[in-house]
């Protein structure tokens, strides 16, 4: 059944939509990251403006993280207080996202900035996490077959725990600066804005690695945090660029929070470091797919630019 | 049967107004009208592209012409013209990046053409060149003239517009249905663009020019879809915290009615 987009100005397939909106709220639910590093480019795969898919990837990541909080928050594995400065720094940095946005795009190099910035950060965090979460697993199957518990790495202090302003964070069970939080909300944000997501994908490994928060407050967090940062892009995507469409969001969202509460329950019966695993495999595969496009020949050399708007 | 007669009747006041002497002497006094049974086309939220017919009239033809089928016709619907700037990728270290790019003042959003034989056939370059018209033949105008540069750009431009869908052609699908009256069915794709289009037909006699006509055609988006498209532009900021609203709402929702636990 095809439906029309208003403001992409074009027709599409209802059920394609629906599909692609449920396959990635099920991994939204299970990962704890927003889909807009799914969801964009799909919808740019799917011949969606790339523009129209940032803003409306932006919108209808709001849906699926808030669902996802709904969960975490009957199960009590949220860190309010991380979340909200966290989002302080997201909305300095998104600020200044939307801006620099705004003129890659009168450069003409606002698609390429996109992919290399996709490419760097997807490869970047993927191999990272995988190699952890491997070395994780290898290191329980080893102590399983001695017969011993689990291995728990005992937290380790680096330079982040000698900073200033310290605050303490009492479901984290931390006691550290602000400025780190800050920083990681504000480098989220700036990127999240060029790159039309939410920013799970950066801000679960930034909360696992830099912060060193546990593992089980991580994803209940970054949802939380998400809903806010998705919202304030969807508001300067609609008002600065008009490219928010409400017709193609409702039908991603529709499909994504059916699919959010399955993958919900789907992440809480693996274990942490499998789930990691998992979510890094599917980063390394993005950021390959995007690689390639970068690289390859495309069909044709040229293309059609945005005028006027901004 | 008497839609067959009138065809004859039509045809014999033909042959009498028109001798054969009386053709030659005169400038040929053929005439195209075309008439569209509708001037506005509402596109609603299930359009997926459309078969619009137009149809038109030949008249003061010459029979004997007309008998040898050496009338051509062709019909064009123009979409609204907006500057364009097209951009051409290049390899920088390896990747393929934008490079150069070239704007253009004035280009047909869409352009659908059909025919009644191949379009090249019915006439010669220089002739198209003249009337702008066919996809080969239309010129952009662009910001800095440089001949070559232009038609490379312009020759891109048309393909990527062909590849959408907005440009294309058809032959054949042009037709008399009578002596006089003729039917272009023209395909308008799944993305054709909104606003003032223009239905032209063009009158060939043996590969000349003669006459052209044209009507003017409003499509826009109907209904729901249109009031969403004013309200998003006219009132940015509250369509914007109507889509975070609705957003939310669709988030709670979902967790109500697909809860787990």
């Amino acid at each position: 059944m095809e439906i029309y987009l208003p403001i992409a100005e074009l027709s599409v397939n209802l059920f394609t939509l629906l599909a692609i909106g449920a396959a990635v709220g099920f991994l939204s639910g299970m990962f704890g990251v927003g889909g807009g590093f799914l969801i964009t480019p799909l919808l740019i795969l799917y011949n969606i403006p790339p523009a129209i898919a940032v803003g409306t990837g932006a919108n209808q990541v709001i849906a699926t993280s808030l669902s996802g909080t709904l969960v975490h928050i009957k199960r009590r594995t949220i860190d309010f207080k991380m979340g909200l400065l966290l989002l302080i720094g997201g909305i300095a940095g998104s600020t200044l996202g939307a801006i620099t946005f705004a003129f890659l795009r009168k450069l003409g190099q606002l698609d390429l900035a996109i992919s290399i910035l996709y490419v760097v950060f997807l490869g970047m965090v993927g191999s990272l996490m995988l190699w952890e979460s491997i070395a994780v697993l290898l290191a329980n199957r080893i102590a399983t077959q001695a017969n011993l518990n689990p291995v728990r790495k005992p937290v380790q202090h680096n330079w982040i725990h000698k900073l200033p302003l310290k605050m303490r964070f009492s479901v984290s069970r931390l006691y550290i600066s602000v400025i780190p939080v800050l920083s990681i909300g504000a480098f989220i944000g700036f990127l999240s804005a060029i790159m039309g997501v939410g920013g799970g994908f950066i801000m679960v490994p930034a909360m696992i690695y830099i912060l060193k928060m546990p593992t089980n407050v991580v994803v209940g967090t970054s949802l939380f945090q998400i809903i806010f940062v998705s919202a304030y892009t969807t508001l300067i995507q609609a008002t600065a660029n008009n490219t928010v469409d409400v017709v193609l969001a409702v039908c991603l969202m529709v499909g994504g929070v059916a699919g959010a509460q399955y993958g919900a329950s789907a992440g809480q019966k693996m274990r942490g470091e499998q789930l990691r695993a998992l979510l890094a495999l599917l980063v390394l595969a993005v950021g390959l797919r995007l690689a390639y496009g970068l690289f390859v020949t495309p069909d044709s050399v040229y293309t059609i630019g945005t005028l006027g708007a901004l | 049967m008497r839609g067959v007669s009138k065809v004859f009747a039509s045809l014999i006041m033909a042959t009498l107004y028109f001798s054969p002497a009386n053709a030659q002497q005169d400038l040929p006094a053929e005439a195209i009208q075309i008439g569209l049974s509708t001037d506005t086309i509402g596109i609603g939220a299930d359009f997926s592209g459309a078969d619009i017919t137009i149809f038109g009239a030949l008249t003061g033809a010459d029979p004997l012409v007309q008998r040898q089928g050496r009338y051509d016709i062709i019909v064009v619907l123009e979409g609204p013209e907006t500057p364009m700037i097209l951009h051409r990728k290049n390899r920088v270290l390896g990747m393929w990046m934008n490079t150069d790019s070239q704007r253009f003042e004035q280009v047909p959003l869409s352009y659908i053409a059909s025919s009644t034989r191949k379009i090249q056939d019915i006439t010669d370059k220089k002739t198209f060149k003249q009337l702008s018209l066919g996809i080969e033949a239309l010129a952009f105008e662009s910001s800095r003239y440089q001949a070559l540069r232009d038609t490379e750009f312009s020759e891109a431009l048309k393909q990527l517009n062909r590849k959408s869908g907005r440009y294309s052609d058809e032959s054949g699908s042009v037709e008399f249905i009578s002596a006089n009256l003729f039917r272009a069915s023209l395909k308008l794709p799944a993305n054709v663009p909104v606003g003032k289009h223009k239905a032209r037909a063009f009158l060939f006699r043996n590969g000349a020019f003669i006459k052209e006509n044209s009507t003017g055609l409003q499509i826009e988006k109907i209904g729901f879809e249109q009031q969403l498209v004013i309200f998003s532009q006219q009132h940015s900021a509250l369509y914007g915290l109507g889509a975070i609203t609705i957003a939310m709402l669709i988030g709670w929702l979902g967790r109500a009615i697909f809860r787990k636990d």
